[in-house]
């Protein structure tokens, strides 16, 4: 026997995997692909029916409210601190109030928003649709003729979609407000170039705006991942499981992914 | 085989059905027709794709060759929207039931009113009370699904699946799993909503007992293929040993105790033959 056949097995082993795992998620990105389509098919459905829509706004987007204004806070608070240190060596300190804002609404807001909005009701939201994919309810509801996907997953998508800015929004306000509490009233940064200088360079399109529209990017990426996962889920108990964890790491690698793409086309030079 | 029914009496037409999960063969070249208007029985071991073949019916699974037409419409040629209006008249019983869990007993037995009517709330609520008395259950009409009991819980769904007064209902295993009380009110159920709404009914099962007493007409499916038809005499008075274990429910015969696995005492002493 050649002594170069057991090698060359071993690597031709490695290259079927690496084929065979490539052409399974390229299978995936397809089937996610077809779904968003049906998904958006679903929406002349939902506006003859609102309510699915407002109702899954309250269990996707207000029960969300507390994480992301407790995280806000944090963030903002931690941002003016270390903000403070740095920026007193140059004794720049009034600067605090833009740099707090700009982190913020540019960056902090959109991302850590995404992320914790993944965490809690991406997950959730995977979890419910797998587990009524595991006790027949999709299937019942097929043959009770309605679409599973517009009756259950296009309100889910639509209501991830309008919470997501609102609660970036939410996050950024309250982490400028927890930058005021620290910068302001424990540091003693003077609160009139505080609030002016942040007025001043803080622009509407260039930044307002911008991070708007990757909140809006960021909605659409967690919320189709999330869905679309729960639906793709085996349906059994491990397969939810997996589906969930899927679910909030690839949401994590598509929103850093995407932000990087984004910043660079709206902050590169 | 010979196909036992004229075409006038044939509801779903079944003709060389072939279907499987990746290399696993579930069908294999069937053929068979389901009666209007009788209780039909789909009998043979676990696993035998009972289910897949009701969700064959539904249109919810592509077969790999031959057709299904049910009322004459072949399910997997015609377009999506004409398959949600044959759904429509077709019910299907799911094993768990299969209720929406986020709404009542009553919002549920509402719900393919809602998606597929426009009709009044005054209405809706009279279909729904009359469903869930015919099931008898129309004192549980405020209690969520995770309040019922299993066979509550089928009796709901089986509401559910009238609601639309349907022309045929597809039963998947509605013994399975019962208490003996549920199972005869089930019995009564599918013989009685069958007799008096002049439906067709399909039921899949393996309890022999309780679907003999109540079938027009059994077909037995084991290895992919019918291994025995006719009325429930017919099947009693069956001549099949592999028939004559399943209906008798005897531990060893042509299907064997033993799943196939190696000779016992080359296993025991770790022989393993090439």
């Amino acid at each position: 026997m050649n002594v170069l056949d057991p090698m060359r097995s071993a690597v031709l082993g490695l290259f079927q995997r690496l084929g065979h795992e490539t052409l399974k998620s390229l299978r995936k990105l397809g089937r996610g692909h077809l779904f968003l389509v049906h998904v958006l098919s679903g929406m002349a459905y939902l506006a003859r029916r609102p309510r699915l829509v407002s109702g899954q706004v309250y269990s996707v987007g207000v029960l969300t409210i507390l994480l992301i204004a407790v995280s806000g806070l944090f963030v903002g608070m931690v941002l003016a601190l270390q903000g403070y240190n740095v920026l007193s060596d140059f004794g720049a300190e009034e600067s605090l109030g833009v740099m707090v804002a700009a982190s913020l609404v540019r960056e902090l807001g959109p991302v850590v928003t995404a992320l914790l909005f993944s965490g809690r009701a991406g997950s959730a939201l995977t979890a419910e649709i797998g587990l009524m994919k595991t006790t027949e309810q999709l299937s019942g509801m097929e043959m009770m003729a309605v679409d599973p996907v517009k009756r259950i997953v296009a309100p889910r998508f639509v209501a991830g979609l309008l919470s997501m800015p609102l609660l970036a929004g939410l996050f950024t306000a309250v982490g400028v407000m927890g930058g005021y509490f620290v910068g302001v009233g424990l540091l003693g940064v003077d609160q009139g170039p505080f609030w002016s200088q942040m007025q001043a360079q803080i622009d509407f399109h260039d930044d307002a705006v911008n991070g708007f529209i990757k909140s809006l990017v960021f909605g659409v990426i967690v919320t189709w991942i999330a869905v679309f996962e729960g639906y793709d889920a085996m349906p059994t108990a491990e397969g939810v499981s997996r589906a969930t964890t899927r679910s909030v790491v690839h949401s994590a690698f598509a929103v850093l992914g995407s932000d990087f793409v984004l910043t660079a086309l709206m902050f590169g030079d | 085989m010979p196909q036992p029914f004229s075409r006038d009496e044939v509801l779903v037409a079944i003709r060389d059905l072939s279907f499987g999960w990746g290399d696993r063969k579930i069908f294999d070249n069937v053929s068979l027709d389901i009666p209007r208007g009788k209780v039909t029985a789909i009998m043979g071991p676990s696993g035998t794709g009972k289910t897949t073949l009701l969700k064959l019916i539904g249109g919810q699974l592509q077969p790999h060759r031959g057709s299904i037409h049910v009322d004459g419409l072949n399910v997997h040629r015609i377009g999506l929207s004409e398959l949600y209006e044959l759904r429509k008249r077709m019910g299907m019983l799911f094993q768990s039931g299969a209720l929406l869990t986020d709404i009542s007993v009553y919002e549920n037995v509402a719900f393919p009113l809602r998606e597929h009517t426009r009709l009044p709330e005054s209405m809706i609520r009279a279909l729904v009370l009359m469903k869930l008395h015919a099931v008898g259950l129309r004192g549980a009409r405020d209690l969520m699904p995770g309040q019922l009991s299993g066979g509550m819980a089928r009796r709901v769904a089986l509401a559910r699946a009238i609601a639309l007064d349907p022309m045929m209902l597809m039963y998947d295993e509605p013994f399975t799993g019962q208490d003996p009380i549920s199972m005869g009110i089930l019995v009564k159920l599918i013989h009685d909503l069958n007799k008096e709404l002049g439906l067709t009914s399909i039921v899949v099962s393996h309890d022999v007992g309780e679907t003999s007493a109540i079938a027009d007409y059994i077909y037995m499916i084991s290895g992919g293929e019918i291994v025995g038809q006719g009325t429930p005499d017919d099947i009693h008075g069956s001549d099949s040993a592999w028939i004559r274990q399943f209906m008798q429910g005897e531990p060893d015969g042509p299907v064997p105790f033993h799943y196939p696995a190696l000779d016992y005492e080359s296993d025991l002493m770790g022989i393993h033959s090439e």
